[in-house]
């Protein structure tokens, strides 16, 4: 009796150092983020100092024109990025899902800017949108079309197609990943039952990789709501306000603005978005599992 | 229904060739078996029917036209894939009428030939399920029924049967012999199970290091093997083989080997006259040996029991005669102690020759 509870007990007790070192690591910060996020908080301040607000941080926020500006281009840079990326990284990998010669050494070139640091890209792309010596206007002047004020007039797309280069990567080697675990014979099957290539990306191809193409997109939504070097480095938000995404807003707030609890509510904003988009990934591949489960039983039930 | 006809088909991956130049022809609503051990080339040739693989040398008629370079939807077949390869997504309805859907045939009918054919299996009550949930046999059936509602003019099988239990296989068989009946179609059924060749073909077709060492029906290749591969490779329990020398002595015409000395009567004898060479293996099935301790010395063989094995009604013996190791078959009443010594009569025209060094058959 007494040892096999011993037993029962002995595996949390070999996990526990490592359990508290995670809760502490993970829990202190957030824990002062929450707290911090109730108190009108100067830098100059020590926590227990700032006077308590309550819900005032929130609720400022709630009505900031400001912060909703910030809200509606993370959203829009979110969507773009995301999408754009799927439609590219998957096409690729349905492209250059072949044996040829060569194309293991074309794929390993693809997934290069992924292995970029984000503030190197974000350097690079600012030099190569440069209004008068860019790589790009120097291109469409020696042309003769007209430049593009990239930066300028078009921020926002700019610094959408500087991620969409760098993050395309990322889906295309897992898309590759998805569509090469397929099973091989059910595509040969469809060739037999008469699909042409287009019906069988279409009919097989993509309704197999569906679930890891999901993932997928929820990984990236995730980073792309965090998104930060890059722009910071190319636009620091401007101009206006037309590239600052709410990471950006966030630091601003806190180091320009000197109004930490501020920040730490708009960081609770965007922790909460993102917890809903992890749960909304989560209760998907529950969903799916249980739906698996559900059928097994089916079948041992008949046999 | 079309003709098949494989004129010199050769297979490379590389520089390795793995099929040599098959010459094969098959007539309309024909059953063909292509056995052979694992590694022969079966898959590869039915593959390459299909238009899954691509021909490196000869050509591929149908119906005298040739589609080597045509895809495989070009092709007027169906195929049945040895791990079935359903669609995963799909129900099974979804599964069995995809090529019907492929083609925009009209719903109405696409709905009574997905009734149809999934009556003709048994899978009415599986109909919205998907493959991940049924049984191995039901996917199965789901394959014959998805390949079944094409009504192609060709049907390919590669194993079909070789993932089902002992029982499930000799159900699934039995259904299939029925179907073959019923359905007016020609096929194509890769296997190396010899049972299923056995009882399923019209024409089998015995395959053996990419060349194809014999083809023609169940009953000849029993009972007029070529060669000692295909002489060893139908049948159950195996032939068994004796290397021996011709040796004539008072006008007739002896085998005679370690442990062994049998006469030869009638064709065989006139065989085993004309031929040049004198070193021979004597091929003899355990079915032609029975059970005689009465028998001619020179109509028997003397053996001495190493191993018995029941299997039922009949026992398997494996016995030694001289270095050789020979399997007879006997009736498990008859008490029989390991070690005994037994005398097998051999019965006339159940012996087989072949020349030792080339192994065709005399
Ligand atoms: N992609 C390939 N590259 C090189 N060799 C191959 C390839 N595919 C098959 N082979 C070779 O071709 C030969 C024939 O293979 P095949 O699959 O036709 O055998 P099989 O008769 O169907 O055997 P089994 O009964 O085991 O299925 C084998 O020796 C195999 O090693
Ligand atoms: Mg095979």
């Amino acid at each position: 009796m007494r040892t096999a509870m011993a037993n029962r007990l002995t595996p949390y007790l070999f996990m526990a150092p490592a359990a508290i070192i995670m809760a502490l690591a993970l829990m202190y910060p957030l824990g002062y983020m929450i707290w911090g996020s109730f108190r009108e908080w100067n830098p100059s301040q020590t926590i227990g100092e700032a006077e308590f607000v309550g819900l005032k941080n929130y609720i400022f926020l709630w009505n900031d024109p400001n912060f909703h500006e910030s809200l509606g281009v993370t959203l829009k840079f979110a969507f773009f990025v995301v999408t754009i990326e799927m439609v590219i990284g998957v096409g690729l990998a349905l492209l250059l899902d072949r044996d040829i010669r060569g194309m293991s050494f074309l794929r390993t070139m693809f997934i290069l800017p992924m292995m970029i640091a984000p503030v190197v890209v974000g350097l690079m792309w600012r030099y190569m949108y440069h209004p008068t010596v860019g790589t790009f206007n120097r291109t469409l002047d020696g042309l003769g079309i007209p430049t593009v004020d990239w930066l300028g007039q078009y921020a926002l797309m700019s610094v959408i197609i500087a991620d969409i280069w760098q993050w395309t990567p990322f889906i295309f080697i897992l898309a590759l990943a998805a569509l090469q675990s397929l099973p091989r014979s059910a595509l040969e099957a469809a060739r037999i039952d008469g699909a042409t290539p287009w019906q069988q990306i279409i009919h097989i191809k993509l309704p197999l990789m569906m679930p890891v193409l999901i993932v997928t997109a929820l990984l990236r939504l995730i980073d792309a709501f965090k998104v930060l070097e890059v722009i910071l480095v190319m636009t620091e938000g401007g101009p206006g306000l037309s590239t600052e995404i709410l990471a950006l807003r966030i630091s601003r707030t806190a180091t320009e603005f000197r109004e930490l609890g501020v920040a730490a509510a708009m960081s609770n904003y965007l922790l909460i978005l993102l917890l809903l988009l992890t749960v909304g990934m989560f209760a998907f591949n529950r969903w799916q599992e249980a739906r698996a489960a559900k059928l097994h039983a089916q079948v041992e039930e008949e046999a | 229904m079309p003709t098949i006809r494989l004129d010199s088909l050769v297979k490379r991956y590389g520089d390795v060739e793995v099929l040599h130049g098959i010459d094969l022809e098959m007539a309309d609503n024909e059953f063909t078996v292509l056995v052979g051990p694992s590694g022969c080339g079966k898959s590869t040739t039915l593959r390459m029917i299909a238009g899954l693989e691509d021909v490196s040398d000869g050509e591929i008629f149908v119906n005298d036209n040739p589609v080597s370079h045509l895809e495989p939807k070009e092709r007027d077949l169906a195929m049945v894939f040895q791990d079935y390869a359903l669609y995963p997504h799909m129900n099974v309805a979804q599964n069995i009428s995809f090529a019907l859907r492929l083609a925009r045939r009209p719903k109405a009918e696409i709905d009574a030939k997905v009734k149809e054919v999934a009556d003709m299996v048994g899978l009415t009550e599986f109909l919205a399920r998907k493959p991940g949930a049924l049984s191995g046999g039901q996917r199965q059936r789901v394959a014959m029924a998805r390949a079944l509602a094409k009504d192609s003019g060709i049907f390919l099988f590669d194993e079909p049967l070789s993932n089902l239990d002992a029982k499930l296989r000799g159900q699934m068989r039995a259904e299939l012999a029925m179907m073959s009946q019923r359905v007016e179609k020609n096929m194509i059924y890769v296997t190396h199970d010899q049972i299923e060749a056995m009882t399923l073909a019209d024409r089998i077709v015995v395959m053996h290091g990419g060349y194809i060492q014999q083809q023609g029906t169940p009953e000849e290749l029993f009972k007029r093997p070529v060669n000692k591969f295909v002489a060893g490779f139908m049948g159950m329990p195996p032939m068994n083989f004796l290397d021996g020398e011709f040796v004539e002595r008072d006008g007739e015409i002896f085998v005679s080997g370690q442990g062994f000395d049998v006469r030869l009567e009638g064709e065989v004898a006139r065989k085993a006259s004309s031929h040049g060479n004198k070193a021979v293996t004597l091929g003899v099935r355990p079915s032609d040996l029975s059970f005689d301790g009465a028998a001619e010395p020179a109509r028997s063989l003397t053996l001495d029991v190493l191993v018995s094995e029941y299997v039922g009604a009949q026992s398997v013996l494996l016995c030694k005669c001289g270095a050789a190791q020979v399997m007879v078959e006997i009736n498990s009443e008859t008490p029989v102690a390991l070690g005994q010594t037994l005398i097998f009569a051999v019965n006339s025209g159940g012996i087989h020759l072949f020349d030792r060094a080339s192994e065709v058959a005399l």
